[in-house]
This record gives C-alpha cells, structure tokens and sequence, in this order.
C-alpha cells in the first residue's frame, strides 16, 4: 500500500480552515481563535501550533526560515525543514533579510524584520490568564470584559515577593489597548519587538487549539507600573565571543578548559552575518 | 567551543535515526504486517480506538513500525487520519443492529436473549502458557478444523444474533428516566474546538478516543472515593455493527437506497447508577441512572471507565476531579498528553537563560537590601 501524502501535508478543507481563523485574529489582534488543530506527525507540545500555520501559508515560492531556540540548526528546526521539505519542496534559507515565511521557537530575529514577512511562533501557553485562573470558560469570560485586574495582581505579588517582575519567557503584553496576550514564551528581551512591527506576526498554539495574530503596525505594551518599569533581559558589559555584538540576546556558555563562562549571539544567523562581514 | 553543540544538528538527527533503524532491525527478523493483524487484536483494537481510525491493517503497519509500543503507533494513525479529508457522514447507527459476539449484564441473571460470554479473558487463569513457546502452524491447522466441526457452527450462528437491549426493558417498567432520541446535529471535535460547557456529542467522543489508561485511571478514581458511588453494568455487548452511507447522488433518506460500505466491531456498555431525585414537597425517590460507553475495538474496560466518566460528567460538581469536564476533556488524549511531556526533552535554553536572569537579578536586589539595613 504506497500513500501519497497531500502538498503540504494537511488536506485542501484543513489549510483553508486553518487560513480563515488566521484571517479573523489578524482581524482582531491580540485575540485568541479557537481552531480544530489537527494531530501533526510531530509531537503536541513540540510546535504543531505554528507547523500548522506555516503549512496551511507556505506556497512553492516561498523561501521558509525555521529558527528553534535562536537557532537555525536546533533539532527541532532541522526535524521541522525536513518535514516542510519533504511535503513540499521549499528548501530553507537561513538569512533571516531572505525569508519570507519564518517559523520560530522562543525567538524573534535580531534583525528587524520587514513589510512582507510573516513570522510564525510556536505557543505552548496561549492563555496570559491561566497562571491564576485554571478555568478556560472563566479566561474567555475575564477576556470579553476586559477584566484583567488579576494579571496586574500576579505582577504585583511578583514584585511584593521578589523586589521585581519573576515572569521569565513570556511577559504579557496588552494588544492595541484591547487584550492581554501572551507573546508566546519569547524572553521579555523580544517583547518591544512586537511593537509596531512592521512584519506579520502570527502565533499558534497546536496543542491548545488557538490562533492569535498581532498585525503590522499594531501597538503592543509590555504589562508594567510606572514606578516599577517594564525591564527586559539584560547582558552589561557582555560581548559575543565569536561576533563582539553587544545588546543582543546571548547564551550564556562555559568553558571547561578555561573554567569560565563566555557569551554567544543566541541568534546564530545574525552571528553568522556579522562574522562574514567582518572577514570580507 | 559551544558552537559544534548547536550546529551539526542535521548529522546528529540522521545518526539517531539510523541508530532507532538498527534497535528494530537488529535482530535480522522481519515482522510481517499480517502477522501482526492475526495476532495482535487487543494492541490493534486498544491504538483503533485512541486513533479514532478503523482500520485493522494501518493500526497493524502504525504498530510495527512503532516497534509495539501503543503510544507511538496511536501517534502514527492520528497525524495519518489528519491528512484525509472528510467526504461523507454516515447515517446514524442504531446499536440494535449490532451482529451480537458477546453480551453480558452485570444487573440481571435473567436478560432477554440471554447472556453470552463469547470471548473474553475474564474467565481464564491468567498463567503464563508454556506451551506457546512452540506452537506450529499445523498444530494450529488441526485445532481449527476441530473447531469447525465442533461448537464453531453454533458459535457462527451466535455470532449472527440481534439482541434486545436491556434497558429498555426497564424502561418499560418505569425504572429508568425515559430518554428521548436527540436529532441535534452532533459536534466534530476533529473540526471544531472543544468550548465550555462542552455539549454531550463532545464529551462522548473526547472520552471515546481517551487514552486507555487514563480513562481507566480516573474511572478508578471516581469509584473509588472521587465523586460517585458503585455503579452497575446494566449490559455490555462486542459486536459488528453495519455503516451506511447515504446515496451521495440522490439523497432520498430511504433506507434501501443507502450504501453499505462494511462493519466496525466495538464494545458498547450502559451503565446504571443509582441516582435519588427529588420530588415535589422535599420528597425524594431513588431511581436509576445510565452512563453510556462505546468505543472501537474490543475494549471492555474502557469502555465502562467512558460509562463510569460520561455519568460522572453530568453530575459537574466542579470541585470533584472527576466531575470536571475541563479536568477530565482536557487530559484524557494521548497524543495531546505524551506530546507535551515529551516536548520536555526539547531544549529551553532561551526561557532557561532568562530563567536565570531574573534569579540572579532578585537576588541582588534581596542581598542589596540586606546590606543596607
């Protein structure tokens, strides 16, 4: 029994389904669209979510970026290109200014990226409000009036407890003064990104069965007080051993030999670039 | 240097891959794909069901190549399943029809059509059988054609049974709440995305294709102190039932002009549940109750957890676990469960870095703080 599997894995009505609730988050950012995601031939909780997008948006002409981790040769990247490869032919790029379709996992691209990009996150957690409300009918409801005084009071309670904000990866954001959303779990250095980009965004959270979307040009605000400021991840004085970029997001290495740490773009297509221009 | 760590990943993953090849191929036997649908039916009914795909011969092809292991193989058949498209809908299937191999009621000795053990391994000794060790194929030929000249006749005509349902029978007696047929179109959880509070068409199919274990599991718990007490079989039944298709050219709703397109086996059970109402006046009377199961494959025990679960559903008292639909819905699916336990085993290192940032930053803070009182 020899099985041909569809373009693009998903059948025609599954694409097309997946694309309309794509259309109705783009058309109310910050929202989360409920969607019948479908069992993918990689794990739930391994980025379905955002496969599904991509497959549903990719076309043969297409030039795909798979990013896992701020990089291009992760495992799950690699075993995620192999797959798009192989149900439809699309060859990845790693130049981040070359893709048109960028799949990612936890990063947004150094660079910044441009009008006619799309960028797919992969989500394990779409809800912002689950931290203190394990109720899925309860957060759609807090949702639908806007009621999200809670989320202030985790913030809050982090600060009372710790002197400042413990949210790690995924800082909510509030979408267009509308809604809370979370950024997919992107450290909270990539939160400012969001704002204003001039790149599609998409998230897609397979497991959870939810699409939200922040299109170009929407205004996104990282949750904070005015006394206690919004403050990303920061690396002072930190440089990348192999590039000397400053200001990025690093990974924190350690060298046995030399028994000390040293620091690396995490981006390592950015890496990558720099280094070429600086030999060239 | 750290670089080689994170390149290298395409090298890496084939190597894997092949190394996964040798761990099946190793010992230099091939598994033939037939062997396995002869022989394995309780695998092949268990990965049917937590599929939600009927077909004997995929499951069997999912299980070799997942080495046996179920979890992988369910895995195989619904990410399968997700790349066909949906044509038809069948017309509704009256569980009457059911071509009857086993049926047994836990509630009544005495059950119309009587009780029909055929075959299950509740009544055997569960010792290992040294025997099997060498059983050969022509020891099998002899068994079976003993077989056939013996109790196999009666055992086909058996097989061919349409059986009365025992609860209608209470029904009649006024025992049970009647329940009126529900022509409300059912909902699609492979189409549409589970909402709060999910309807009964959802509840019934998330606990259908639950993960055995699971389902099991918290059946288990709900009898055993989690929210209900001791629930009875009012029957349970395994057998063929017939698919229909309306004529897709001309649908006329007429019954001789729909296509039969074959047969599923699976295991339906009615469970009853005491239950007190309350009456006019604070009066209260004891009545029964039912809890429905039904799932692919010749599944007896999780098809009663689904009727212990799907009673246990309706009562909602969201404090109980067990009668959580949230808790339960949400949970029960192997695919969706083993998917994010395993994605654990993906790096973190980006949420782990910032992680670590902000437990270094608060401790400065916290030991700043110190020093200046």
């Amino acid at each position: 029994m020899q099985i041909q599997y569809n373009f693009a894995f998903l059948d025609e009505g599954s694409k097309r389904e997946i694309r309309r609730a794509t259309l109705k988050a783009i058309a109310i950012p910050g929202y989360q669209v409920p969607f019948a995601s479908r069992e993918m031939p990689i794990g739930r909780g391994w980025g379905t979510g955002g496969l599904q997008l991509t497959l549903s948006l990719i076309g043969k002409l297409d030039r795909l970026k798979v990013i896992d981790q701020g990089s291009d040769e992760s495992v799950n990247a690699v075993s995620m290109k192999k797959l798009i490869n192989k149900t439809t032919g699309v060859i990845a790029v790693e130049e981040t200014s070359e893709a048109t379709l960028i799949q990612s996992r936890h990063r947004i691209p150094e660079i910044p990226l441009k009008t006619g990009q799309i960028l797919v996150l992969q989500v394990p957690m779409p809800e912002p409000l689950r931290m203190y409300e394990s109720s899925e009918l309860e957060t759609k409801r807090l949702h639908g009036e806007k009621e999200y005084s809670g989320a202030w009071l985790m913030l809050f309670e982090q600060i009372m407890k710790y002197r400042s904000v413990s949210t790690g990866a995924d800082h909510p954001v509030f979408v267009h003064d509308r809604y809370v959303m979370a950024p997919s779990p992107i450290p909270k250095f990539d939160n400012p990104k969001m704002n204003s980009s001039e790149a599609l965004i998409l998230l897609g959270a397979g497991r959870e069965k939810k699409i939200y979307a922040v299109p170009p040009f929407t205004k996104v605000v990282s949750l904070a007080f005015e006394d206690v400021p919004f403050e990303p991840e920061s690396f002072p004085g930190k440089s990348c051993k192999q590039c000397g970029a400053q200001d990025v997001f690093m990974d924190e290495l350690y060298d046995t030999e030399e028994d000390a740490n040293y620091y690396q773009c995490n981006d390592t297509s950015y890496c990558l670039s720099r280094m070429n221009q600086q030999f060239s | 240097m750290g670089y080689v760590a994170v390149k290298g990943g395409t090298h890496a993953i084939e190597e894997s891959l092949k190394r996964m090849q040798f761990e099946r191929l190793k010992n230099n036997k091939v598994l033939d794909v037939d062997v396995i649908e002869a022989g394995m039916r309780g695998l092949i009914d268990q990965v049917m069901s937590e599929s939600s795909f009927y077909s004997e011969q995929l499951a069997a092809l999912a299980i070799k190549q997942a080495e046996g292991n179920p979890e992988e193989a369910v895995f195989l058949l619904r990410a399968y399943r997700s790349t066909l498209p949906r044509k038809h809908y069948s017309k509704t299937i009256q569980p009457e029809e059911m071509r009857v191999e086993r049926r047994i009621s836990a509630s009544f000795k005495d059950i119309p059509g009587g009780q029909i053990l055929g075959a299950s391994a509740d009544y055997s000794h569960r010792m290992l059988d040294f025997d099997l060790m060498d059983e050969t194929e022509a020891e099998v030929s002899n068994w079976l054609q003993d077989f056939a000249s013996g109790e196999g006749a009666e055992f086909m005509e058996t097989a061919e049974s349409r059986l009365p349902k025992v609860l209608d029978y209470l029904r009649k007696e006024g025992l049970i709440a009647d329940c009126p047929t529900d022509h409300t179109e059912p909902d699609d959880v492979t189409r549409t995305s589970l909402t709060f509070p999910a309807s009964r068409s959802e509840k019934l199919q998330i606990l259908t294709r639950g993960q055995t274990g699971a389902v099991t599991s918290l059946a288990y718990a709900v009898i055993r102190g989690y929210g209900m007490i001791h629930p009875t079989v009012g029957e349970l039944r395994v057998g063929q039932l017939p698919i229909y298709l309306e004529n897709p050219l001309h649908p006329t709703h007429d019954e001789d002009d729909a296509y039969f397109i074959g047969e599923i086996k699976v295991t339906e059970v009615e469970m009853l549940v005491p239950a007190t109402v309350e009456k006019e006046n604070g009066h209260k009377e004891l009545q029964l109750a039912f809890g429905y199961g039904l799932c692919f494959g010749q599944n007896e025990t999780k098809a009663i957890a689904m009727s212990i679960l799907d009673k246990s559903l309706e009562a909602g008292d969201k404090n109980v676990p067990t009668q959580n639909e949230e808790f339960v819905l949400y949970h029960i699916d192997s695919v969706e469960s083993t998917g994010f336990i395993s994605h654990l085993k993906m790096p973190h290192y980006v949420t782990f870095q910032s992680k670590l940032n902000d437990v270094r930053k608060t401790r400065k803070i916290q030991s700043k703080e110190t020093e200046e009182e």
